[in-house]
């Protein structure tokens, strides 16, 4: 063998590798994908052969069944709210919290930054039993601003915040701190701006986690008020008559604008996810 | 109280504050609302934790609460259930963080090789990472479906032509919690994967030229050149990992519920089912309590491995 057939022959294996790799790894969103089209009966009956990745008698039935089953719009409002509302604010107080750690000098700074990075290591799950405590005597259980207010202030979004705004040049300020300009002013017009990338990290990696949060809400609501989508797909698949087809098409429905946004702004999501996990 | 009041107002105006005092000023106002947040909602109820593990609170209890000392600790260590809680996450982190650690530096290499639609694989192997885990516990509920007609029972059995039998696979005591690590895997690999491969991107070319010259072997390569250029990432996945194995919750609640016989029982599972469904808050924070020392232990070995090898300059 020439040393191009061979090379030629070894990029075949890896791309045969790769696609035998992919095909298994997406095996179960298809699967969910398609079981959302069939008929109920058929999801589980066809299961255990290859016509489990093939719609046969495609419909939207098993969708427009979920909607005459439950509330899912209001699900999925509950969900938009409190995830929206977790990561705008997020966005605002973090990035003010991690530009006073990173330019402005006030006294305490050191000491407030320590406490701050020292929250990275406690995990929700630490603090879950307490925190549910404290919103029974404050009487919020079943209510937003349980599900929201505990978690816009994030020690993880202001180190991503800080270890960037770190990075970037003073330069950028200097012009505007000559000519007088406020900090808050200096602050909007252009370091905001100028940050774009780690907004959209912490914004992308805040949403994934609220998003797909379970354990919480699932103690404090109760009843399809607030309750949003993870907590309530978990519900519906113990709800009699179980139809699996609806159960697929809850769960496309509640990942779809997600996985639509991924697709669009893939390198983001993946670039925002790699930079939390390099961080050390 | 004049003058200071004078000087705030001046503050506001933008008038004569010194230039210092007026970034002194901002600073705090800037960190405040965050600091606020971390303080009403970390920090108390991290404090809390540990004051109520020391109690015997109970939700809507119309005994008094009061100071029971060690008395939830040394229960703890009676109680069977979250022994078996501890045992099995530290069985979770010691079959799962190896597992995925292999597999994402595999993917990451086999990613990181001349590749047409490299973008496209990549995407495929993050997807799960996006889903969120409630979701993901429900469609593999369905997949590991008892009997022929399951999805998993009838891949074996096409894979080994028949010879599989259907297995029950989340009844089965031995394969509840193996079939839970499974699809945990699939989820995270994605993850630990994006982050080796970034690493992997990093490492000079020069290296790989210089071994390449002294007649390394392909393998030699990967031992002596890229794994120790990716060490410290290795290390940083496996402890998030490790941590994450400790905090297994989702999967658990939604397609076992801690079955059968406690075989799939976790730490956090047991300390809502104290907290939330018996109203033990007392009992329950000192579940979560030794679930935080677990976390930080683990995170000051990670810290030492990283250490270790600044030290040696390896």
């Amino acid at each position: 063998m020439t040393a191009g057939a061979r090379n030629r022959f070894g990029s075949m294996l890896l791309h045969g590798l790769a696609i035998a790799l992919a095909l298994v790894y997406a095996a179960p969103i298809v699967f969910m994908l398609v079981g959302s089209l069939k008929p109920n009966e058929a999801v589980l009956a066809e299961a255990s052969s290859w016509r489990a990745f093939v719609p046969f008698g495609a419909s939207l039935d098993n969708y427009a069944a979920v909607f005459r089953r439950v509330a899912f719009t209001r699900f999925l409002v509950n969900s938009v709210v409190i995830t929206g509302s977790i990561v705008a604010a997020g966005l605002v107080i973090n990035s003010m919290a991690a530009y006073a750690f990173a330019r402005l000098r006030w006294p305490g700074r050191g000491l407030v930054l320590m406490g701050v990075l020292a929250l990275l290591i406690l995990p929700f799950e630490a603090i879950a039993v307490p925190l549910f405590y404290q919103v029974t005597l404050l009487g919020w259980r079943n209510t937003y601003a349980a599900q929201i207010l505990p978690f816009v202030a994030n020690p993880l979004s202001i180190y991503l915040f800080y270890a960037f705004f770190l990075g970037v040049p003073r330069e950028l300020e200097e012009a505007a701190r000559v000519d007088g300009a406020s900090v808050p002013r200096i602050f909007v017009q252009i370091i905001v701006p100028n940050c774009r990338a780690v907004f959209a990290t912490v914004a992308i990696v805040s949403f994934l986690f609220y998003w797909g949060f379970y354990l919480w809400p699932l103690m404090v609501t109760i009843g399809p008020a607030v309750r949003p989508l993870p907590v309530a797909i978990a519900e519906f698949q113990t709800m009699p008559p179980l139809q699996w087809g609806d159960i697929m098409a809850f769960g496309v429905m509640m990942v779809a604008p997600v996985l639509a946004f991924f697709l669009v702004f893939q390198r983001a999501f993946v670039e925002g996810v790699a930079a939390t996990g390099l961080k050390e | 109280m004049s003058a200071g009041t004078h000087r705030r107002l001046s503050l506001w105006a933008g008038g004569n504050l010194s230039l210092r005092a007026r970034e002194a000023w901002a600073g705090w106002l800037f960190v405040l609302p965050a600091l606020l947040g971390l303080l009403l909602f970390m920090a108390v109820p991290f404090a809390l934790a540990i004051g109520l593990s020391f109690t015997n609170l109970r939700l809507g209890s119309p005994l008094p609460t009061r100071f029971v000392g060690l008395e939830n600790y040394t229960r703890l260590w009676e109680d069977e259930a979250f022994r078996r809680a501890l045992l099995n996450n530290a069985m979770f982190a010691t079959v799962v963080v190896p597992v995925q650690t292999a597999l994402a530096l595999g993917l990451a290499v086999l990613l990181n090789q001349k590749l047409r639609a490299r973008a496209w694989f990549r995407a495929v192997f993050f997807m799960p990472v996006v889903f969120p885990m409630a979701l993901i516990a429900v469609v593999w509920q369905l997949m590991y479906a008892e009997g022929a007609s399951g999805l998993i029972n009838g891949a074996l059995a096409v894979l080994s032509s028949g010879a599989f039998e259907p297995r029950a696979w989340l009844r089965d005591p031995w394969l509840a919690l193996p079939a839970i690590m499974v699809l945990s895997v699939w989820q995270g690999v994605g993850f630990q994967m994006v982050v080796l491969l970034a690493g992997l991107q990093a490492v000079p070319r020069t290296l790989y030229e210089a071994a390449h010259l002294d007649g390394a072997s392909a393998w030699q390569r990967f031992r002596f050149v890229t794994l120790p250029q990716l060490r410290n990432a290795l290390v940083f996945t496996a402890l998030i990992t490790t941590i994450l194995a400790f905090r297994v919750f989702d999967q658990v609640h939604i397609m076992t519920r801690g079955g059968p016989n406690r075989a799939t029982t976790t730490v956090m599972f047991e300390a809502v089912q104290a907290a939330y469904g018996r109203q033990q808050v007392g009992y329950a924070a000192a579940m979560t309590v030794v679930f935080f020392v677990c976390v930080l232990t683990i995170a000051l070995v990670q810290r030492r491995l990283v250490r270790e090898e600044r030290e040696t300059g390896a």
